[in-house]
């Protein structure tokens, strides 16, 4: 038998999904779609549906992450470097649009 | 095992430092440099989000069932590609191809239904020199969909890869570069169908 | 278990490859090779933004000076920017990366040494693009950080800012791709017993520049790709009459600019604090402060761009933020400085010319930093912003800081590089003239900035008494080229007369000098074990029962050359390939394609397409082709 190497389908001894978890995963990310369709046509009050449409984006980029991207099971340092440029981009890209708020001179009325 | 183990250092990974594949922290490394590209494109786009220079606003352009569609049609692709992956992993060559034929094949409909879109807003004269709007829209969604051409390219070249017998079952995580990148790809697409699409329409249905 | 064996055939393709000549050079993949051609490239374009800045200030000697025209001189400073910052202090950075990185490491190459190849040939490709803009129809002239709406065509309708918008961009792949091989390189390629905390300090400075890269080259990259959309294709990003914010450019630009300062400076402070600790016989004072320093500094790095942007009304709770982090920035910055005060502090100090070089960084640097807290103050920054003082900061951390760093580094590895030394004396005197001609330069400019001369005006009347520290810094300019020729003259005849270097000619530290002068292509017979920090020194001293560091005969010091020859065997290494040049090729054909001939962007995609192709399919190496 050949030594361990990666390919193996082991990611990092914690397993890996099997076709029934895509399958699954798949569905579950359609549901998503289709409840952020449902609430973007039906519920009415925008600062209700905005923090909704947000999180129903957010559950999405954490399964595909996680599942197909198989972060959950894979190495931390993988699951770290991508981490690290996301809460970068979005710290530094929020902290930007503040500033264009903030420097905004209040409408003369 | 195998009489073929090429004697170049990616050959042999096992004796990395961390244990890990060098393709595997290049395309993790890779991917976060990317949330910082696509962050910045949608920086500008929320910046610009209202600045229509006089032109068709958000509400009045973009079709959203279609764009429902074509995030289904990308869901899919992710699957089919972590499937492809999977079946590579356990030696399933045959089953590879399909797969990743099929992942293909999908980015290739995300494409022409981009294709499509971009081809009505032009004729609806919303084209990159409206407004600030229209630029950051279509720099941001035609930055993702060169992404999701390059992704196909990978594809193809996986594909090709293996038919040429040069992609064997232990060789998994170099064809497991090219299935991150996708779900990167699709990811990215979930942000964009929230925030450029939905989030600036609503109200309008 | 199924195996893939490939049969035995034909080669499929002609593998053109070679170990002498100049193909050699066009098709190689070793990380030595690669980095000779960055140094010598970077050298090169030394010597072009050089003479750009002499014009500059021959330009500025007198008063209502007619050495150069307005326009001539707007071309000059924004040239001499971009080749110093793009075409020097970084690559030459990665020039000393990719030659002593893997050798610091105990690693035979970098992990992807085709796609450092490809690196170094964009490199040259995007920096070539931008000087072809001089025959083609106008330099970039819109200052090095194009400020919208200025660098939109509405007001510099020329090809220039095209050029500068695409030949950044260039070099902005070149870097990312450099980057994400040298992370990968030091996280996953060090020999056995190389922890992290273990790394020699221009490794662990090389790694946070590496991220720093990563993450900001893609910001630029945005802001340039929306610069040239604007240009190309009449997009609106920084179209102020339809809506459009030149706010925005700033503040990508300068999200990327200020990790940019620091990607400049960290590898400086690396060497310098690899040079400090041989030259005084004491290993490195604080080396967990000095690592975390960095580190510090690479993160506090994304926190202070805005302090770029004070004089543009970003209103009271922006400034103060940005003033706060950037004087705390400050912080693990004087950390760095005591740490090597302290590692001198009691040496044995020896002052050959590196340790000149990093004495002379030390004190430049502290200068320019301590200039660089009073623009932390917003409404001094009011005073200062567009001004001389401004130059002055800059140039006392970017020469006086990276250059004298890099003299440092290319000192102290030149016997590694070459197998000769660099002379003593010449080298010294290089390094007082230039000390004199830097400090003649750009101390005076801190006064004139201060009584108000703008930067960026092509001339000035006489009768702001300006007139005497200006021909001071002309003067100053001069007395710098005369140093660079005086380095070129002991590069010359070094080359004829100094002797083959020892095995180990500074008495160093670290695990590049375990190899012979220049190394064998494989770097390493046999991977070193590191059992130490500062390795090669425990290698060859041990302390006697009273505590005091002897000499031990142990053979400590074996190295490649004492080996017998036939360990080489079984070091495969990957074959030469020019794929990479061909990938890099495309870049070039597809950006003239943008300017002037759009079929030529088919043609460029193709070719990068095809060597990405290429690439991917070929065989590592010449053997298995067949």
């Amino acid at each position: 038998m050949k030594e361990a190497r990666y390919g193996d389908f082991e990611y990092e001894g914690r397993g890996h999904p099997e076709v029934r978890d895509y399958v699954q995963i798949a569905v579950a990310l359609c549901v998503v779609i289709a409840l952020e369709l449902t609430v973007y046509y039906l519920l009415a009050p925008v600062a209700l549906v905005v923090p909704l449409l947000g999180i129903f984006a957010a559950i999405k980029f954490f399964i595909i992450g996680s599942w197909f991207m198989h972060l959950r099971f894979d190495s931390r340092i993988f699951r770290r470097l991508f981490l690290s440029g996301l809460v970068l981009a979005v710290s530094v890209f929020l902290a930007t649009l503040l500033m264009f708020v903030l420097a905004t001179p209040p409408p003369r009325t | 095992m195998s009489a073929h183990v090429p004697a170049v250092p990616e050959a042999h990974e096992h004796h990395t430092s961390t244990g890990l594949s060098n393709n595997k922290i290049a395309i993790w490394a890779f991917l976060g440099s990317e949330c910082l590209f696509f962050g910045s494109l949608i920086s500008t786009y929320i910046l610009y989000h209202n600045q229509t220079n006089g032109g068709p606003t958000a509400a009045e352009t973009y079709n959203i069932p279609f764009t429902a569609i074509v995030s289904f049609v990308l869901v899919l692709s992710s699957m089919t590609a972590a499937l492809g992956l999977l079946a590579l992993q356990k030696g399933d060559h045959k089953a590879f191809r399909a797969w990743i034929a099929a992942t293909a094949l999908l980015g290739m409909i995300f494409i022409g239904g981009q294709a499509f879109e971009f081809t009505h807003l032009y004729e609806e004269g919303f084209t990159i020199q409206t407004s600030p709007l229209a630029s950051s829209f279509f720099v941001l969604t035609g930055f993702h969909g060169g992404h999701v051409t390059v992704g196909i390219l990978m594809l193809l070249g996986l594909l090709a890869m293996s038919l040429l017998g040069r992609l064997p079952q232990e060789d998994a995580h170099r064809a497991e570069l090219v299935i991150l990148y996708w779900g990167f790809v699709d990811i990215v697409w979930v942000i964009i169908f929230t925030v450029v699409y939905l989030i600036p329409t609503l109200g309008r249905g | 278990m199924v195996s893939t064996t490939l049969p035995v055939r034909k080669p499929r393709y002609l593998r053109r490859t070679a170990k002498t000549g100049l193909w050699s050079w066009v098709v190689t993949v070793d990380h030595k090779r690669i980095g000779m051609l960055y140094g010598a490239t970077a050298f090169l374009f030394f010597l072009v933004g050089g003479i750009e800045a002499e014009l500059i200030r021959l330009q500025l000697a007198r008063p209502n000076g007619h050495v150069v025209s307005a326009d001539a001189y707007n071309t000059l400073f924004t040239m001499h920017g971009l080749t110093m910052i793009f075409l020097v202090v970084m690559p030459m950075g990665v020039a000393l990366m990719n030659y002593i990185v893997p050798l610091q490491i105990g690693a035979r190459d970098v992990a992807f040494p085709r796609l450092n190849a490809f690196s170094y040939w964009v490199f040259l490709f995007g920096g070539l693009f931008l000087y072809s803009s001089f025959l083609l129809g106008g330099a970039p002239n819109g200052g090095w950080f194009g400020y919208a709406p200025l660098s939109t065509g509405d007001f510099l309708p020329g090809d220039g800012m095209t050029f500068y918008s695409l030949g950044l961009q260039m070099l902005g792949i070149a870097s990312l791709a450099g980057a994400v091989n040298f992370i990968v390189t030091i996280i996953n390629m060090r020999a056995p017993g190389m922890t992290f905390m273990r790394m020699p300090l221009f490794t662990w400075m090389s790694l946070v520049t590496s991220f720093l890269l990563l993450f900001a080259m893609p910001v630029i990259a945005v802001a340039l790709f929306e610069m040239m959309f604007d240009r190309v294709f009449g997009a609106d990003f920084f179209n102020v009459a339809a809506g459009g914010d030149p706010l925005l450019w700033q503040h990508l630009f300068w999200l990327f600019g200020h990790p940019e300062v620091y990607i400049m400076i960290l590898p400086a402070m690396g060497i310098v604090s690899d040079v400090i600790p041989t030259f005084s016989g004491k290993p490195l004072f604080g080396y967990p402060a000095i690592v975390f320093a960095g580190i510090a500094i690479g993160f506090m790095g994304w926190g202070v761009w805005a302090h770029h942007m004070f004089a543009a009304g970003l209103g009271p709770v922006a400034n103060s933020a940005f003033t706060l982090s950037t004087m705390m920035i400050a912080v693990p910055t004087g950390v760095k400085i005591f740490n090597w005060l302290g590692t001198m502090w009691g040496g044995s100090l020896r002052f050959k010319t590196p340790m000149l070089f990093a004495i002379g960084f030390v004190m430049m640097f502290v200068v320019g930093g301590l200039s660089g807290v009073t623009h932390a103050v917003v409404p001094s920054d009011y005073e200062q912003t567009d001004t001389y003082y401004v130059v002055a900061h800059f140039h006392y951390v970017l020469f006086g800081g990276s250059i004298f760093g890099l003299f440092a580094g290319l000192y102290y590895w030149w016997p590694k590089f070459f197998g000769h030394m660099l002379n003593e004396t010449i080298g010294k005197l290089h390094f007082w003239v230039m000390l004199i001609g830097f400090n003649l330069t750009f101390a005076p400019m801190h006064i004139l900035g201060l009584q108000g001369m703008p930067r960026r005006i092509y001339t000035y009347p006489g009768n702001m008494g300006w007139n005497i520290p200006n021909f001071v810094e002309t003067i100053g300019a001069l007395i710098i080229a005369a140093s660079i020729l005086v380095f070129i003259a002991n590069v010359v005849l070094s080359r004829r007369r100094e002797a083959r270097a020892e095995l180990d000619p500074w008495d160093a530290r670290t695990l590049e000098w375990l190899t012979p002068n220049p190394p064998p292509e494989h770097n390493f017979d046999e991977i070193p074990l590191v059992r130490h920090r500062d390795e090669l020194w425990h290698r060859k001293y041990a302390p006697t029962p009273e505590g005091v560091p002897t000499r031990i005969i142990a053979g400590g010091e074996r190295t490649a050359a004492d080996a017998p020859a036939h360990e080489a065997h079984g070091i495969h290494l990957p074959s030469g390939s020019y794929m990479p040049v061909m990938a890099a090729i495309g870049l070039p054909v597809t950006a003239y394609g943008l300017l002037f001939f759009p079929p030529l962007i088919g043609l460029g995609l193709l070719i990068i397409l095809t060597g990405f192709f290429g690439w991917v399919l070929e065989p590592q190496t010449v053997e298995e082709g067949y």
